[in-house]
């Protein structure tokens, strides 16, 4: 491949936005996943895990309480909360892992949020004795204090970032600067549907198994396809979890951004709201930016959604209006915790929750015939103190 | 063929060795900005990187990501950068200014009405970090039309099939990344240098420099021995840092003579 034409182009977005020194480890990684992609071997060991190691495939559960709440369609949730690790991201750190070991590197890194993704990959990198760097920015490592232990008691080492804004965004670029001084040993285990190509494909790739299940599971509780599936939508890894099975299907997709404190006062992370286009991070894509180019810091009560930016196919399904965007508030995402929780006896993460803020709008719109499904993407077990400081007062004062 | 070129190809067939220091635009403040410019010459600089200096540089060391953060607090913008370059000519500077950034402030800043912009402020050349070959279509042409150069990176990692497309792009001089990693890290190790640079030469006959770790005249002598030059980035701005105004100016003034002192003793040996 040397004829260096540009590749994983999303309509205007996506690409290779690399410096030439990481140019030459994504092709490697395309090969090596082009391979993999076409032997049944990977395949079935990577199904094999799915089901015996993070417990697929997860239910899709009927939430009749919390459907009667708003009156309309039938609720459906995709219970990605029970995978092990409690959320979607170890689909992925399966997948990748599995190719790491199958390429010959011996160690992986990742960048993390809010630490799902960082713990995701530490289990994954713990099941095959891999070695295991999480960069986290200062002030996540603060926040999310036992995401940190949990790594660290899976063996990884976790690195604080103490760059830039010291959230997700410089845990991000402190990964790419540590993968290119040791790119020849290492994999990089991104989490999201993010990156330069082919990260975005390969991502997709581990986690449409959500799709692929909601759509059989559906078909065989209601003997049809949804109305509308909603996600919500930081990177997208959730969102192009569940949608790529529906994308050919006459069903709405519903993806909900993190409004934060709302989009009008500039605080919050609604990238395709508000964002441009512009390069980060490898990718051509939607970005909170100022005048001049300078990334802005994102800000969302969900540390998950806490991002800048967003993948570069949801934002060509957003422009093209295949998916449709919506966006929910800080205050609308824990309102919608609360609702699932008291309703349905789930604690759902707030990532997720921001999903469940809208799906109210939804049902209605789809009326009592209706049906919604809802990508459940994690548990909120890691939110309760987040929780509970905004329920005391704290988030009213913001 | 761009004035950076002409350059850079004179400099070398006269067998001096070319030293090329890089500066965060904006740093430690304007006018000082314009000031180091002016000393790089002095100093006895072929040419100048200029940095645009940007939120997230994910190829760039704890040196350059401080400067970069210093300059953008104080309200640097690429405009900013491309006057004081246009300043820094009016007060007599005639050594090719190449700019050095990312993607997204040159789209912010309009892409191809960027180069237009940074033609006419005095620019000779751009290099922009995360644009590789496979993504150089979308602005190189508009900077060869301004007449700017348009430099391209050949790294150690970069296996020899990739170096005639990415040779096919590029013009001006050839970066040759010393290490893999991020700028003002790992020290380069001569042999691997030689070798890289033999890698190019094979394809091109651009002057190749080199930059990434060379940070004292012994590095610099080392580099220069086996490539037509260096570039020295973060080691300059640590040179700097701690001192302010006209000292800062001096030390880097003192700096790159040690470097073009070192550079020339090799080129006569």
């Amino acid at each position: 491949m040397t004829d260096l034409q540009p590749r994983g182009h999303y309509g205007p977005f996506g690409g290779q936005y690399v410096a030439e020194t990481l140019m030459p480890a994504l092709i490697e990684l395309e090969r090596a996943l082009d391979a993999a992609a076409d032997d049944p071997g990977f395949r079935a060991e990577f199904r094999a895990l799915l089901a015996d190691y993070v417990g697929r495939p997860t239910p899709l559960t009927r939430a009749d309480r919390l459907a009667a709440e708003f009156g309309g369609a039938r609720i459906y949730l995709k219970r990605e909360d029970l995978c092990h690790t409690g959320a979607h991201k170890i689909n992925n750190t399966v997948g990748q892992v599995l190719l790491a070991r199958r390429m010959g590197k011996r160690r992986v890194i990742a960048e993390t949020g809010a630490g799902q993704h960082g713990v995701a990959t530490a289990t994954a990198a713990a099941r095959f004795g891999l070695g295991c760097t999480v960069y986290m920015g200062a002030e996540d490592v603060r926040r999310q204090a036992p995401n940190v232990e949990r790594m660290r008691l899976l063996g990884a080492e976790v690195v604080p970032v103490a760059a830039g804004s010291r959230t997700l965004k410089d845990a991000m670029n402190e990964a790419i600067r540590q993968w290119v001084s040791r790119v020849e040993t290492t994999f990089y285990v991104i989490g999201s549907v993010a990156g330069p190509h082919p990260y975005p494909r390969m991502v997709r790739a581990f986690q449409r198994v959500i799709g692929d299940e909601a759509r059989a599971q559906c078909l065989e509780a209601e003997g049809r396809l949804p109305d509308a599936v909603v996600a919500c939508l930081g990177g997208g890894s959730n969102a192009m979890g569940i949608f790529p099975a529906f994308l050919d299907d006459p069903v709405d997709l519903v993806a909900v951004e993190a409004a934060g404190e709302g989009v009008p006062t500039g605080r919050h992370a609604a990238a395709i709201a508000a964002g441009r286009v512009g390069v980060l991070h490898g990718m051509k894509s939607y970005f909170l930016q100022d005048d001049h180019g300078q990334i802005l810091e994102a800000h969302s009560i969900s540390a998950g959604l806490d991002y800048p930016g967003v993948g570069p196919e949801v934002a060509e399904l957003a422009r093209s209006g295949r998916v449709r965007t919506a966006a929910a508030t800080d205050a609308e995402a824990v309102a919608a915790f609360h609702r699932l929780a008291r309703t349905e006896g789930i604690l759902p993460a707030l990532e997720s929750a921001h999903a469940l803020a809208r799906v109210g709008d939804l049902a209605r719109e789809k009326g009592p015939d209706g049906v919604v499904v809802l990508n459940l993407s994690g548990r909120g077990d890691k939110d309760l103190a987040t929780v509970l400081a905004w329920d005391g007062g704290e988030g009213g004062q913001r | 063929m761009n004035r950076l070129e002409q350059h850079l190809r004179a400099v070398r067939d006269q067998g001096r060795k070319i030293l090329v220091p890089f500066l965060t635009g904006g740093y430690q403040d304007r006018d000082t900005f314009v000031r180091l410019l002016l000393a790089c010459q002095d100093a006895g600089a072929d040419a100048v990187e200029v940095g645009i200096p940007f939120s997230d540089p994910s190829a760039d060391g704890p040196v350059i990501q401080a400067t970069s953060a210093t300059a953008l607090e104080a309200g640097t913008t690429a405009d900013t950068v491309l006057a004081d370059v246009a300043a820094a000519r009016a007060r007599g500077l005639e050594i090719p200014a190449v700019a050095m950034t990312y993607y997204n402030p040159v789209l912010a800043a309009g892409g191809p009405g960027f180069a237009r912009r940074a033609a006419g402020a005095g620019l000779d050349g751009v290099l922009v970090v995360d644009l590789p070959a496979e993504e150089a279509g979308e602005f190189a042409p508009a900077a060869r039309n301004a007449g700017l150069g348009t430099v391209l990176l050949v790294a150690p990692t970069t296996p020899e099939a990739r170096i005639p497309g990415v040779l096919a792009r590029c013009s001006g001089f050839v970066y040759c990344v010393s290490v893999a990693g991020v700028t003002g890290d790992k020290r380069p190790a001569a042999d691997t240098v030689a070798e890289l640079v033999a890698r190019v030469r094979r394809h091109t006959d651009l002057p190749a420099v080199v930059g990434f770790g060379v940070h004292d005249p012994a590095s610099a002598r080392a580099v220069g021995a086996v490539s037509d030059g260096v570039i020295v980035g973060s080691a300059l701005l640590r040179a700097v840092d701690g001192c302010t105004g006209g000292a800062a100016v001096a030390a880097a003034r003192s700096f790159l003579g040690g470097l073009r002192a070192a550079l020339d003793k090799r080129a006569g040996a």
